[in-house]
């Protein structure tokens, strides 16, 4: 899940790739990003302009769609992505105080990345798993039913497996 | 079919209630046992309630369901059920504990959209058409006329399943009526409602039916090319889709003169990239144009002119899923169903604190009474349902006393809320209403596109008051202001984003107006939710002096020897709750 590298190390031959799987119009961009965020986890500004030299589409309106859409991410990610699902069921049901235990257990405030890049705690609006809310995800994998007690069980076999390593 | 098959549920809810877990130990557990069974999967059911499933299919055909199997109740099933021959009742929908309930969630359901969720594979196209798969195309290719096509949805009376209920039929009708070499059709998959899950269920259970459902209606208004706009919050959905179009061009269901014919059709799948916005029809194809989601003002209608400027066609999921199964089984058989306006069935989401969540299609017309107290089991916390959130940030909250209302178009928008997508979210005493407003706006209000100036602005007004509300900073004031914000909001949008995003708010002042008083006047949140007004304490006489609250405390504000009582500092309490949820003597008192 290690897909973060600093932005001088970024091998940008692959945006070559992309462009020619995904197309050079302008109805490419979401695509195309999309698929350079699945390789770098983010989108670096240097992939975004290599994005416009190689294609038909403006700078202007890559990054718009860029930081129009969440999904887009312009910042790297820690190591492992907790995605908390602040939807309406998750909500009635206390996600708001699981997500506070989540995010002190992780020493951060609120959301954001931890200070050494082990972690990412994200709200997201729903994982449309609602009948088993409230929810989590970690790294694409959604654990269902929590409470604060089992979703700090959870983090920490993160952890424990991230120190182990 | 002479083994033993062993099936595993294996959508989003089922893997968040531990499936593959379940599916690797019976997979260890098969290989170690002395019996020749297959393992395999299968989607979702609905009945989210009791996953894990896993289905056994006895040679002589002989079907038992077991609802939450663990990994260790797995390897029982194993051992018991597939060696000897032996189900364990005790665990199954057909006998067991479970069969009273199962039988109350499933007997005022009617399976429609859901035929095959559950029942078939997902990623394997033969079962599919096991089960009449691309019959309804076949049918409609070989022997029908585009213009009979549409006749025969349109005699249906099948309306919009997005939530907005416009009759699919004379959608069609305008797309077949403009005259262009060139047309799409587009599924809209991209699910953004919080709390609404229906669409995610049939894509993940039964991808190739929406295919099908869109090659009719490519067929029947002129259109070779189909869109599915899925959002990327779903892999699992868009994963099975791939499969799912894959295996429809091997077999020549996809791709040029389909049944020998002079039509052609194929489908590709965009990603949505978040954007709650993007559910409405011409903010949705702005971004499959690759701009960002902002709508435009119609008309003209995409039907006329839409992706790329060609007559395009926007159907819901639920919408599409319904199509083969008409085509299939004739108008009458859907009109059957339903209210004067409002026919077949309709899959709703219910969660929240619910008894028994899930996936539930009822017949149009039913009461929400007994969608929520019959099918669902009523709350999961022992105390009274308040209300019903329906149709997400777009909708509204209908009370308890409002809930002979019945399952139809019309009448729910007359109570305030909406039929929408079909995202159904149970509140009981303990969820407060003006908290539920602020969270809704909250959501509106980071989803604007910023196009509308009453809808940027006007929605980040709206959710400051009540921010300031239920911080118990409020004025009666403060309730009049909102009511003429959400009136101009709606009013001036130009899509329905802005245009119903006041519901949540308008509804809750119109049946809950006590809530917010008691928050403004007495400074009192009564359903003891929100923050500011509250007060955490222990009662001396019900505390053991266990210290489990002591533990859990981020701040360190509760203090107290070994059994004796504690107590908690009000100036260092945060009012997390952790307390509360952690103590098992019922001494944490919430004021």
């Amino acid at each position: 899940m290690n897909k973060q590298a600093a932005a001088s190390d970024l091998d940008l031959s692959v945006v070559g790739d992309t462009v020619e799987r995904c197309g050079t119009g302008q109805d490419a961009v979401i695509p195309i990003l999309l698929d350079l965020q699945e390789t770098f986890g983010y989108l670096p500004v240097e992939a975004m302009q290599r994005v416009a030299e190689e294609t038909d589409i403006t700078p202007d309106q890559i990054y718009g769609v860029a930081t129009f859409y969440a999904q887009f991410r312009l910042e790297p990610l820690g190591k492992h992505l907790i995605r908390m699902c602040h939807g309406t069921s998750c909500h009635v049901r206390g996600i708001v105080g699981i997500t506070d235990t989540i995010s002190d257990l992780l020493d951060l405030d609120g959301e954001g990345t931890t200070a050494d890049g082990g972690f990412t705690l994200e709200k997201v609006a729903c994982l449309g798993c609602c009948s088993l809310s409230p929810v989590m995800m970690i790294d694409g994998q959604v654990f269902g039913g929590l409470t604060r007690k089992k979703a700090k069980r959870i983090l920490k076999r993160f952890q424990r497996e991230e120190t182990e390593q | 079919m002479n083994q033993t098959q062993v099936i595993v549920g294996m959508a989003s809810c089922g893997l968040a209630a531990g499936a593959q877990e379940t599916y690797d130990a019976l997979n260890e557990a098969l290989s170690k046992a002395d019996a020749e069974a297959s393992l395999g999967l299968s989607g979702c059911i609905g009945v989210c309630f009791l996953e894990p499933i896993v289905k056994v299919v006895e040679p002589d055909g002989t079907e038992w369901t077991y609802g939450n199997v663990t990994a260790k109740r797995a390897r029982t099933i194993v051992q018991k059920h597939v060696a000897k021959g032996d189900p364990v009742s005790e665990w199954t929908f057909e006998s067991g504990e479970y069969a009273k309930t199962f039988e109350s969630f499933t007997n005022k359901q009617v399976r429609i959209v859901m035929r095959n969720c559950g029942e078939i594979d997902p990623e394997n196209i033969q079962e599919y058409l096991n089960r009449d798969g691309y019959k309804a195309i076949e049918k409609a290719v070989t022997s029908m006329t585009r213009q009979e096509v549409i006749d025969e949805i349109t005699a249906s009376g099948l309306r919009g399943r997005g939530g907005a209920g416009f009759p699919t039929g004379r959608k069609w009708q305008f797309a077949y009526d403009a005259s262009n070499d060139t047309k799409y059709i587009i599924c809209n998959a991209d699910e953004g409602d919080p709390g609404a899950f229906m669409n995610r269920t049939v894509l993940e259970s039964d991808p190739h039916s929406v295919l099908e459902g869109m090659m009719i209606g490519g067929y029947a208004i002129g259109a070779e090319q189909g869109f599915i706009y899925c959002r990327a919050e779903y892999p699992l959905a868009l994963k099975r889709l791939r499969i799912a179009i894959d295996q429809a061009r091997e077999r020549g269901f996809l791709g040029e003169n389909l049944f020998d014919s002079d039509f052609s059709f194929d489908i590709e799948i965009r990603q949505g990239a978040g954007a709650f916005v993007c559910g409405e029809e011409t903010a949705l194809i702005a971004s499959i144009e690759g701009k960002r989601g902002m709508p435009k003002l119609r008309p003209p209608y995409p039907a006329t002119s839409g992706l790329f400027g060609k007559p395009t066609i926007i159907n819901n999921v639920n919408t599409l899923t319904n199509v083969p199964w008409v085509i299939l089984n004739g108008a009458e058989a859907l009109a059957q169903y339903g209210t004067e306006t409002s026919k077949g069935t309709k899959v709703f989401s219910l969660a929240g604190k619910i008894a028994r969540g899930g996936s539930v299609e009822v017949p149009m017309g039913i009461t929400l009474d007994e969608m929520i107290h019959d099918i669902g089991g009523g709350s999961n916390t022992g105390k009274p349902v308040k209300a019903v959130q329906m149709g997400g940030p777009s909708g509204g909250c209908v009370p308890a006393s409002l809930f002979d209302t019945r399952v139809d178009y019309e009448e729910l928008t007359s109570t305030g809320a909406i039929m929408g997508s079909g995202g159904a979210v149970v509140m009981d005493e303990e969820t407060c209403m003006v908290d539920i407003a602020r969270f809704f706006l909250n959501f509106t209000q980071t989803e604007s596109c910023g196009k509308c100036t009453y809808c940027r602005v006007g929605t980040r007004r709206m959710l400051e008051i009540l921010t300031r509300i239920c911080e118990g900073e409020g004025t009666m004031e403060d309730l009049d202001t909102l009511e003429e914000l959400a009136e101009k909001v709606k009013s001036t949008a130009l899509c329905g984003l802005g245009n119903t995003a006041p519901n949540p708010v308008l509804t809750t002042l119109q049946y809950f107006r006590d809530e917010y008083v008691a928050h403004v006047e007495d400074k009192t949140c009564p359903a003891k939710v929100c923050r500011s007004l509250i007060t955490y304490s222990i009662d001396a006489e019900a505390c053991t002096g266990c210290g489990a609250c002591i533990r859990v405390c981020p701040v360190d504000a509760i203090t107290g020897e070994r059994k004796e009582p504690h107590r908690i500092d009000p100036d260092l309490c945060t009012r997390c709750g952790s307390c509360y949820e952690a103590c098992t003597f019922d001494a944490i008192r919430v004021e």
